[in-house]
């Protein structure tokens, strides 16, 4: 059935999509009036060129891989979890929740704590719709779309009404104390005695690659991992073969749920802000669908595109900084061609490459 | 509450289902056709933009309206490109449309106005103005009934009644219809259609190009006659709220209705009144602005009636193997 060599369908393809959105881009640059390639150069140095780049790319690539995975885990059992960003939203409330409590301790308590609060909050509001999709077979595209504007419904209400500072105009939590904070990346390549610059990246960063690692060793060593894939891959099938629907549904958006709800450790607690803001996730939810399709739902196909959505959205900030005329949101038009060739027009390029490697196998026969 | 304030909710809840209106049968086209569609949203503000920008630049509504249309209709033979000819993923597809809408607006809004993404404010003949109806004067006088006609009935956009007028040429074409008959049975059983000679692409195209229509008329309303000109994100969620509706009114046009005045009804309650004394406790605006999904997850559930997707819905046609 497949006749696409491996290094074809996981390399070649996702880049031929890469460029193809690119192209797009940069016709919309040159509609806009300027240089596509002298763009494309301060993106890359933007994201790039220097350690501060670096910091804020991986900064960016820390919550795109674990919106990403949440995404990537989804898929494997074919769900499609659109609701990343109200999951990581409520999770950044039970990270808030910890840190508002804890942050007189240490971050070495705070931390732990942060991720399992992160986990349980992001899992619970996965939960529901996981449960409607398993036992009412109500449509999770949709039944998450609608619990990611209930959550941002609920964590506005709860800033406003409960966790707002007495007398602030603002609808966000008072900044956490120093007992919260995770040590940045900076603080952390000092204890070794390496000199970086200042960035928002943080450990974050290091338990993002665990757990891609943890992922991988789910799906592909783990008897759960080969029933979620066999339930991804043939409902009935794995029916047959013993596997329950309803536990795979249901374990499956869970662990997709506390992977997004993850996300909220990095911007929470993680990076400059130190407080729980409204919109703390401001898109990363939906980018982890580009970063998964872009992934094809591996690990480390994940990571790859993870920092690749990093360097477009700390390149993109430079490069707005730097072309005026390209205003910020040239990010979100790139991330929409991304996802329109690798997700939405995938076989426009897969019959063409199909097509051709069949010629060039009997040609050589 | 008085009858002028009940009136006055009564005429804004009508103004704001009148978007919702649009793109829920918008997508009611769609989806009854198989193809599922969550870049409603996405469309609208496109149209949003188009309609702002061209009524500004020539001072013409009906030029705006139609550089909508256009930019909406384009926006859904993307989407017709993406989940009938390459047969690819139709969620997938549209929350590409919904972000290409949401960077491209602001973008080339940037660009074009340097006014943060606005376009400049609309006036006189860049707007739809409000119609008023023969007599509403002088029926005024009249207890209960002239106050009705003046403010229910009269002294709306042609937008309004057009959105209105829609519900029952949605019925007819759908049900009444030979085209509507074979769009319904393309999105239960397009291998039928295909058997029976029709060409299913061609149907869901015609389909999904409707559906671009109606967004597109959402859009121009949103930004030449709700408001003076367009805004960033200025859609603010109504595609997926006309989802909700599509769903909560189980994919039939007259329910969609009522589903959508009840929405425009919540949001117009939410907008009058910061939060509502109920005597025991009080509901906060969040609550009634969360309403239209939390009774879409109820309906979705099955507890209250169960919505039932066309059949073939979501899934690409594929000839043979």
């Amino acid at each position: 059935m497949n006749v696409l060599p491996k290094w074809v369908d996981i390399i070649l393809i996702p880049l031929i999509n890469l460029l193809l959105a690119l192209i797009v881009a940069g016709i919309v640059v040159i509609f806009i009036g300027e240089n596509p390639v002298e763009a494309m150069r301060l993106l890359i140095v933007g994201a790039l060129g220097s350690s501060y780049g670096i910091g804020f790319t991986l900064f960016y690539a820390t919550s795109f891989v674990f919106t990403g995975l949440a995404v990537a885990v989804a898929f494997h059992a074919s769900l499609f979890n659109i609701g990343g960003e109200g999951q990581a939203g409520i999770a950044g409330l039970g990270v808030a929740i910890v840190a508002l409590n804890l942050d007189h301790t240490h971050w070495l308590l705070v931390f732990p704590l942060a991720i399992i609060a992160a986990a349980l909050f992001g899992a619970a509001w996965a939960a529901i719709p996981a449960y409607l999709q398993a036992k009412r077979g109500s449509h999770i595209v949709i039944t998450t779309i609608m619990f990611n504007y209930i959550a941002s419904a609920l964590l506005i209400y709860l800033l406003v009404n409960q966790l707002k500072v007495e007398g602030a105009m603002a609808p966000e939590t008072r900044r956490f104390a120093e007992g919260a904070h995770l040590p940045f990346m900076h603080e952390m390549m000092g204890w070794i005695g390496l000199s970086m610059t200042k960035t928002p990246m943080n450990i974050s960063f290091i338990w993002a690659l665990m757990c891609c690692v943890g992922v991988w060793l789910l799906i592909w060593r783990t008897r759960l991992g080969y029933e979620i894939r066999a339930f991804g891959q043939s409902e009935p099938a794995a029916r047959y073969a013993g596997i329950s629907p309803t536990k795979i549904i249901m374990i499956a958006m869970l662990i997709s749920g506390a992977l997004a709800g993850m996300m909220a450790l990095n911007v929470v607690v993680g990076g400059f802000s130190q407080k729980l803001v409204n919109d703390p996730i401001q898109g990363a939810g939906f980018v982890g669908i580009a970063v998964a399709l872009m992934g094809r739902s591996h690990p480390v196909g994940v990571l790859l595109a993870a920092i690749l959505f990093g360097v477009l959205y700390q390149g993109g900030a430079e490069l707005a900084f730097e072309m005026p005329s390209i205003s910020r949101e040239m990010i979100l038009v790139i991330q929409a061609l991304v996802i329109l060739f690798t997700g939405a027009l995938e076989n426009m390029v897969r019959g063409p490459v199909t097509r051709l490697f069949l010629s060039l196998r009997r040609g050589a026969i | 509450m008085d009858l002028a304030t009940i009136l006055q909710l009564f005429d804004s809840s009508l103004r704001l289902a009148t978007p919702l209106l649009f793109a829920c049968l918008a997508g009611l086209f769609s989806e009854r056709a198989g193809i599922f569609d969550i870049g409603l949203e996405g469309k609208i503000l496109a149209s949003a933009f188009a309609a702002g920008a061209f009524a500004a630049v020539t001072g013409s509504a009906m030029l705006g309206l139609c550089a909508g249309l256009v930019a909406s209709i384009m926006m859904s033979l993307i989407h017709g490109l993406a989940s009938i000819t390459f047969q690819g993923n139709q969620i997938i597809s549209g929350v590409a449309i919904n972000f290409l809408a949401s960077g491209l607006t602001a973008l080339i809004g940037q660009n074009w106005f340097h006014q943060g993404g606005q376009t400049p404010p609309l006036s006189g003949s860049g707007r739809f103005q409000s119609l008023t109806w023969p007599l509403a004067e002088k029926l005024n006088s009249l207890p209960v009934i002239g106050p009705i006609y003046k403010e229910l009935i009269s002294g709306h956009n042609i937008l309004v009644y057009v959105a209105l007028l829609c519900v029952p040429v949605t019925w007819w074409v759908l049900f009444r219809t030979r085209f509507g008959l074979r769009l319904r049975a393309v999105g239960e059983n397009p291998g039928a259609v295909d058997t029976a000679g029709i060409s299913v692409t061609r149907l869901r195209y015609q389909a999904v190009i409707i559906c671009g229509i109606l967004c597109g008329l959402a859009g121009v309303y949103l930004s030449t006659a709700m408001a003076a000109g367009f805004g960033r994100e200025m859609s603010a969620g109504r595609g997926f709220i006309a989802l909700a509706a599509l769903i909560f009114a189980k994919w039939k046009p007259v329910p969609a209705l009522f589903t959508c005045l009840l929405f425009g009804f919540l949001e117009a309650v939410a907008i009058r009144y910061q939060s509502i004394d109920l005597g025991f406790g009080t509901v906060p605006v969040q609550f009634m602005q969360a309403l239209p999904y939390i009774l879409t997850v109820v309906i979705l559930a099955g507890f209250v009636g169960k919505a039932i997707p066309p059949k073939a819905g979501g899934r690409p046609y594929v000839k043979e193997r």
